[in-house]
This record gives structure tokens, C-alpha cells and sequence, in this order.
């Protein structure tokens, strides 16, 4: 068996990046795309951690616990903004949600 | 001992229209007279003593005794003070404070003399009346506040005292309350006193905002210190609307209008409050505040001539009325007026002299006539009269005593009291006052004229009343009679008090009453060296003058009851009235008393008006009225109607102008502008993030491929 190499981290990384990526730009539902991002987020984690194992020194861990701590912090934000508007509307489809438009 | 304790003479008939307030309605006729009677009773016993301790307190000085029971206004720490006249500072002090001095103990002892026997007449005469409780409590009312009126030590108890009784009138004219006219009679007695009360209370307001005190010895004192010059303008003010209190209490001219209507009242209340006390109390506040008036000769004359003009026109009135009790009310106002010209020429001890005999007398007729009225049921008028004095003897020879005696037959008590004031009214600021002598003697003649006609008409001639009533006839009770012959007493021997020198006799009187008034006398005898004081000059010798006078006096008296026995002792029915016959126009105007309530309608009621336009006050207040509803209220709503106009212009330029052309202009156009920008925008954010990464895809593209 061949060694597990940056590499190999970088490649899952990217498929994870894009299939949060074709999530968030694809789904309806804002839970999903909320999860979504969650997989980007966690996509940037895994490279933070690969080259941090590849350097030799723990400051990449290091970021991606920040990381970690942030996507929490935004979930529950999101949620909350997610609650607040279903009260209104009593839907969470995000193509529904346009009141940005003029 | 008593005279510690002055401050209970008012309580006791207090005491009594308490009971009967909270415990009348429950009480037995029996037990309300042994509450009511009992009270003033009690009260004139022990006034009596009150009195006798007095004189041994006063020893013939005329100290007066005051006694303050407590602070009831006001205070000594200056809490309320006030600004005096001159620039300094007073403070404002009322006390429950009582003051007994020969002026009050005269007036004290007839107030609850002529009080008690009035209410053992009533206990008889209203036997048969509804409200008995109720009657029996406004006059124990009536005796309390009469007596804090004449025990108060300074102005504003005094005022107490003269607005309860003020008020017990009211309610006791309004007794028979549902007639409209006893309705009627207590309104108008009430309102046409509270104009006079208005004048007290400002003259007394001036005396103190001058003076700094309410007390009538702090008053009297610096108005003899010789502090202010005679002639005083504040002081000549002051005297002047205590005078009109007077006026309205005592019923002159021009406020006399109220007291024969009071006679709706119950025939007791009028003898009371209607003839004997009461109206003294204008007299006695004038005397009071003898030492103001000295200071006020214009005052003084005021009060001279109002009171001599309202002597004779009284007096003309009741010559022609027919209604009994209308006949004594005009004698009542005629001889108040006999003793204002008596105070108003100085000679006050004189005046209060006439209010003393006065009472005797005038609350004899009253309660005679209350008599006479019983006997008739309940007929007042004298046309419907005639030859009563063989059935009701009692009655008869006691109205008799108390017609001479007032009309100034010698030695009956009206003699004394009357020439004395005639005869001060002729020496008086040598000579000036002889007009008001004319009058005085004038109206001594038909007051003769008309009290003969009141005796002749009831008790002589044919009799002239319904069989039935005829039928009826009968001699009052005990309890009506025995005060009937207890004043007629009075009426004979209450004048030889007053006996002048030159009759022989040394005027206890008046020199009882000497420290009240002795320092006037000597202002007055300043003011005029020529013509020394009434008093002293007797003195010194007697004025052959003064016989001639009394012998005239007397002789109008007998024409006068001559004249009238002549016109009436022998009428029949359908007797002529002597001046009906001979001057028609004037028996129109006398019957018809001067039109003086007419003119008083056009005047200030506005019951009476001319087509449909109202004269007088009435009329002023519905031209003002008028001018409010159209021309103020118009020129209001004009500026509302204007201003609404003028509004809704401004609406409208605001609405399409200011904000149609000026503020939504700009922004429409500002939204046309703006319509290509807003294309871009979808408002759906998966949208722009599909947009981001398509950029971000193509700058990766380009770079790398570059």
C-alpha cells in the first residue's frame, strides 16, 4: 500500500469543496445549503490539517479549531435567522427569500 | 361667675336646635317645647345674671368685659399676616371671644327677653302647625346666632352671628314652604342681605387692611386715639359699606324691599326676627363701631338722611295697606329709620333707646296681630275685620297699650324714645338736621295715622268678616296671652329708663350707655364749639324749645289717632279710604308702595320688560349676552371659519405641490433613472453566489491559461 500523501488530502479536500459548493448553489432548502457550507468549511479544515502534518508544526491545527469554533458560532446564527423567518413566511426555500431585490 | 362662663348664653339655644335637628323628628310636642322654651329660658336667666354681675364688674364705668374663649382664626405667629395701609404688618387674628358692655347687655337682655316670651307665644300659636320641631329648631337657631351677633368681640364672629341669623330668616319666612310666595319672600330676603352682607364684610375687610385689627376695642381705641383726623377717607369708606350691611339687614332704603315680604313667614317669626331683634342688628353694629362713624361725618350724614327718608316712606305705605302684618311690617321699617336718623345725628344712646322700646312694642303688635289672625283663622286681611275688641279683650287692650305707645303718647315707653331722637335730630349740628326733623315729625303723624287705622279697622266698627269665620271667634290661649300682657307691661314702663332731664328725670339710660358713646360726644362738640353735645347741654339748662317740640309731637300723635278714628271707627263694609277719596293718584301710588318692586323688576330682576326688551341689569346682561352670541362668538368663528380656509388652501398646495411636484418629483424621477441598475438585481442570493463563482472561475481560467 502506497503511502497516504498530501496529496491525497488535498484531493478529498476538493471534492469536498465542490460538493459543498454544487450544494449551495443547487438546493432549496436552507438547512441543506447551511450543511453545505458546513462541508466547505470543513474542506478548508482537512487542508488546513494536511499541511499542517505535512510542515511538521501545529499552527494549521490550530487554525482550523478558530475554524471549527466559527462555523459553530455561524450554524446557530443561521439557525436562529432561520426560525425568525419561518415565523414569518412559514417557508425556508431560499428562492423564496428575495426581499433583497429593489 | 356667670360672667366667666358669658360664652354659654349662645350655647344653650344651640343646644336645643341640635336636639331638635338629630332628635326632633322623634320627639313629642310636650318634650320640644321643654327643650326649646327651656333653652332660651335658661338662656335670659342667665344673661339676667350675667348682666347683674356685670354692672358690679364695671362699677359704673363702662369697662367692658372681654373674654376670649380661644383663637378661632388666625394666628399670633404670624402666619397669616397681611400688609396694613400704611406699609407695616398685621397679622390676622379672629377669636371666639365674647364682649359684654352696656351696649351688649342691652341688647342681650331683650334679645332673650323678647326671645323667651315669643317662644312661649309660638308653643301656643303653632300647636296646631306641621313642622313643630322643625320651627322650634330654626328659632333656638335664630336666639344663637343672635346672640354670638351680639356677644362677638370683633368683626368676624360678628359677621358669624349675622349670617346665621341671616340664614334662620331665610328659613323661616320660607317656613310654609310650599306656598310659592313664602318660597319667594326667603329668596328674596335672602339675596337682596346678601348684597348688604357684602358691604360688611368689605367695610369690615377696610377697617382692619386700616386699623390692623378685627376687635372692637382695638378698633374703638385708636379710632379715639386721635390718630386720624375726622373726615379719614378710608375710614369715611369703611363707615359707609358697614352701613350698607346695615341697610341690608336693618331694611332701609334702599334695601328695605325684603321685609314685608318676610311677613309669609309664621306670625312668631316676624314679632322676632321681623320687628324686634334681627333688624337691630344693622342698628347695633352701627352703634358698635361708634367711634368709625364719628370719624366719618359724611358717613354720619348718610346715615341721617337714609334713615329719615326711609322713616316717612315707610311710613306713607303703610298708611293704605290692608294686609295686618303688612301694616307693622312698614312700621318696622319707618321706625328703623327713626333710629338711623338718630345715630346718624350723633345721638347714638338715643337710637338704641328706640331699638329697646321698640322691641317691646313692636313685638306686642306682632304677636297681637298673630292673635288677632288666630282668632279669624288665619284672615290678615283688615277689610274682613271689624269689631273685635268685645271678643278678643285680651288681645285689644294690649294692641291698644302697644298703638299708643308707639304711636308717642306720653308716658308710654314710644314717648320717650321717639322725642328723644326728634329732639336730637333739631339740636344737632346747630340746626342743620331741622329738614330731618320735618321728616321725623312728618312721619310721627302718620305713623299715628296708621297705626289708628289698624286698631279701628280690626277691633272697631262693623264687623265685616264671613259668618263663618265669625262664628270661630275666640280669645287665644294662655300661652299666646301671657306674653301679650308681659310686653304690653314693657311697653308702658320700658320708656321711664329713659326719662330726659327735663321731664325730671336723670336718664339712666342713656348714662348707662354713656362710656359706650362718651368720647363721640366730645368729637362731635370739637367739631362744632358753637353747639355743645346734647347730653352736657341738659346739663346746664333746658331748652324752652325741647317742651314745644314734645307738645307737638304729642299733638301730631293725637291728630294722627284722631284722624284715623274719624276715617275708620265706624266702618262698615265698604268704607271709604280717606285718601282713595281724596287724592286718588296718590292712594294708586301708596297702595301700589311707590311701584318700587315693579321698578326693581325692570331694574335688576327682568321679571317685568317693555314689549320684549328687557331694562335694567337683566337687560344689560342680554344685550351683553347678544353681543357675546353674535358679535364675540361671531368674530371667533369668523377667525375658525377663516383659518379652516385658509387651512385647506394649504392642505391642498402641500399635498399636490410641496409634496407631489417637490419631494415625489425627485424620487420618481430618480426611479426612472435608476430602472437599468435594477435589473441586475434578482434578489435570489443563490444567484449571485452562482455569479461569484462563475467569476471566480473565470479569473482562475485566465490565469491559468495566460
Amino acid at each position: 500500500m502506497a503511502e497516504i500523501t498530501t496529496l491525497h488530502y488535498l484531493v478529498v479536500a476538493a471534492a469536498l469543496f465542490v460538493l459543498g459548493v454544487i450544494g449551495v448553489l443547487t438546493r432549496r432548502n436552507v438547512v441543506i445549503v447551511l450543511m453545505s457550507i458546513e462541508l466547505i468549511l470543513n474542506a478548508v479544515n482537512l487542508n488546513l490539517v494536511a499541511f499542517s502534518r505535512m510542515w511538521g508544526n501545529l499552527h494549521g491545527q490550530l487554525f482550523s479549531i478558530f475554524i471549527v469554533v466559527d462555523a459553530a458560532a455561524e450554524a446557530a446564527v443561521g439557525l436562529g435567522i432561520l426560525i425568525a423567518f419561518f415565523r414569518n413566511k412559514e417557508t425556508i426555500n431560499v428562492d423564496e427569500i428575495d426581499l433583497l431585490k429593489w | 361667675m356667670f360672667l366667666n362662663h358669658i360664652y354659654l348664653i349662645p350655647l344653650f339655644p344651640a343646644f336645643g336646635a341640635a336636639m331638635m335637628f338629630f332628635f326632633g323628628r322623634r320627639l313629642q310636642k310636650t318634650a320640644v317645647n321643654a327643650v326649646c322654651v327651656g333653652a332660651v329660658v335658661v338662656a335670659f336667666l342667665f344673661a339676667c345674671f350675667t348682666v347683674v354681675e356685670y354692672t358690679h364688674f364695671a362699677h359704673g364705668t363702662g369697662q367692658p368685659f372681654e373674654k376670649v374663649v380661644y383663637t378661632w382664626l388666625g394666628s399670633g405667629d404670624g402666619h397669616l399676616n397681611f400688609v396694613k395701609l400704611d406699609g407695616t404688618t398685621a397679622s390676622f387674628n379672629a377669636d371666639a371671644g365674647f364682649l359684654l358692655d352696656p351696649l351688649s347687655s342691652i341688647w342681650l337682655l331683650f334679645v332673650t327677653g323678647v326671645g323667651m316670651l315669643i317662644h312661649i307665644y309660638s308653643v301656643g300659636y303653632m300647636a296646631h302647625e306641621g313642622g313643630y320641631y322643625r320651627f322650634f329648631g330654626y328659632l333656638n337657631l335664630f336666639m344663637f346666632s343672635m346672640l354670638m351677633l351680639i356677644l362677638a368681640n370683633n368683626y368676624i364672629l360678628l359677621f358669624v352671628g349675622w349670617e346665621g341669623v341671616g340664614l334662620c330668616s331665610y328659613l323661616l319666612i320660607g317656613f310654609y314652604f310650599h306656598r310659592k310666595s313664602a318660597s319667594d319672600a326667603a329668596n328674596k330676603a335672602f339675596i337682596v342681605n346678601r348684597i348688604g352682607d357684602a358691604g360688611f364684610i368689605l367695610g369690615a375687610l377696610t377697617l382692619s387692611w386700616y386699623l390692623g385689627s378685627f376687635r372692637f376695642t382695638d378698633i374703638n381705641a385708636l379710632a379715639r386715639s386721635g390718630h386720624f383726623a375726622i373726615g379719614d377717607p378710608v375710614l369715611t369708606i369703611a363707615a359707609l359699606l358697614l352701613f350698607v350691611g346695615a341697610c341690608g339687614k336693618s331694611a332701609q332704603l334702599p334695601l328695605y324691599v325684603w321685609l314685608p315680604d318676610a311677613m309669609e313667614g309664621p306670625t312668631p317669626v316676624s314679632a322676632l326676627i321681623h320687628a324686634a331683634t334681627m333688624v337691630t342688628a344693622g342698628v347695633y353694629m352701627v352703634a358698635r363701631s361708634n367711634a368709625v362713624f364719628t370719624l366719618a361725618p359724611t358717613a354720619m350724614k348718610t346715615v341721617a338722611i337714609i334713615g329719615a327718608l326711609t322713616a316717612i316712606f315707610a311710613a306713607s305705605i303703610g298708611l293704605v295697606q290692608n294686609d295686618i302684618k303688612r301694616v307693622l311690617a312698614y312700621s318696622t321699617v319707618s321706625q328703623l329709620g327713626y333710629m338711623f336718623l338718630a345715630l346718624g345725628v350723633g345721638a347714638f344712646a338715643a337710637g338704641v333707646f328706640h331699638v329697646f322700646t321698640h322691641a317691646f312694642f313692636k313685638a306686642l303688635l306682632f304677636l297681637g296681630s298673630g292673635s288677632v289672625i288666630h282668632a279669624l283663622s288665619g284672615e290678615q286681611d283688615m277689610r274682613f275685620m271689624g269689631d273685635l275688641r268685645g271678643r278678643i279683650p285680651t288681645t285689644f287692650k294690649t294692641m291698644f297699650i302697644a298703638t299708643l305707645a308707639i304711636a308717642g303718647i306720653p308716658p308710654l315707653a314710644g314717648f320717650f324714645s321717639k322725642d328723644e331722637i326728634l329732639w336730637q335730630a333739631w339740636v344737632s349740628e346747630s340746626g342743620a338736621y331741622r329738614i330731618l326733623w320735618l321728616i321725623g315729625f312728618g312721619t310721627a303723624l302718620m305713623t299715628a295715622f296708621y297705626m289708628g287705622r289698624l286698631i279701628y279697622l280690626t277691633f272697631y266698627g262693623q264687623p265685616r268678616m264671613s259668618h263663618e269665620v265669625e262664628h270661630h271667634i275666640h280669645e287665644s290661649p294662655k300661652s299666646m296671652t301671657v306674653p301679650l300682657v308681659i310686653l304690653a307691661i314693657g311697653s308702658v314702663f320700658a320708656g321711664w329708663l329713659g326719662v330726659p332731664h327735663s321731664l325730671g328725670g336723670s336718664n339712666p339710660f342713656e348714662k348707662f350707655l354713656e362710656p359706650v358713646f362718651a368720647r363721640e360726644a366730645q368729637v362731635m362738640q370739637k367739631e362744632e364749639p358753637g353747639q355743645l353735645a346734647a347730653g352736657k347741654k341738659e346739663e346746664e339748662h333746658t331748652d324752652p324749645m325741647e317742651y314745644g317740640l314734645m307738645a307737638l309731637s304729642v299733638g301730631a300723635a293725637i291728630v294722627g289717632l284722631g284722624l284715623a278714628y274719624r276715617s275708620y271707627a265706624h266702618a262698615g263694609k265698604d268704607y271709604p279710604e280717606p285718601i282713595a277719596v281724596k287724592a286718588p293718584p296718590l292712594y294708586t301710588v301708596l297702595y301700589n308702595k311707590w311701584f318700587v318692586d315693579e321698578g326693581y323688576d325692570y331694574a335688576f330682576t327682568g321679571r317685568r320688560k317693555i314689549g320684549d326688551v328687557r331694562l335694567g341689569v337683566m337687560g344689560a346682561g342680554e344685550a351683553s349676552s347678544w353681543f357675546d352670541a353674535n358679535v364675540i362668538d361671531g368674530t371667533v368663528n369668523g377667525a375658525g371659519w377663516t383659518t379652516r380656509a385658509v387651512a385647506t388652501l394649504s392642505t391642498w398646495w402641500d399635498k399636490w405641490i410641496i409634496d407631489g411636484v417637490g419631494v415625489n418629483g425627485p424620487a420618481i424621477l430618480a426611479r426612472m433613472i435608476s430602472y437599468p441598475a435594477r435589473l441586475f438585481e434578482w434578489g435570489l442570493v443563490q444567484w449571485y453566489a452562482l455569479v461569484m463563482v462563475a467569476g471566480l472561475l473565470g479569473f482562475g481560467v485566465y490565469y491559468v491559461w495566460k
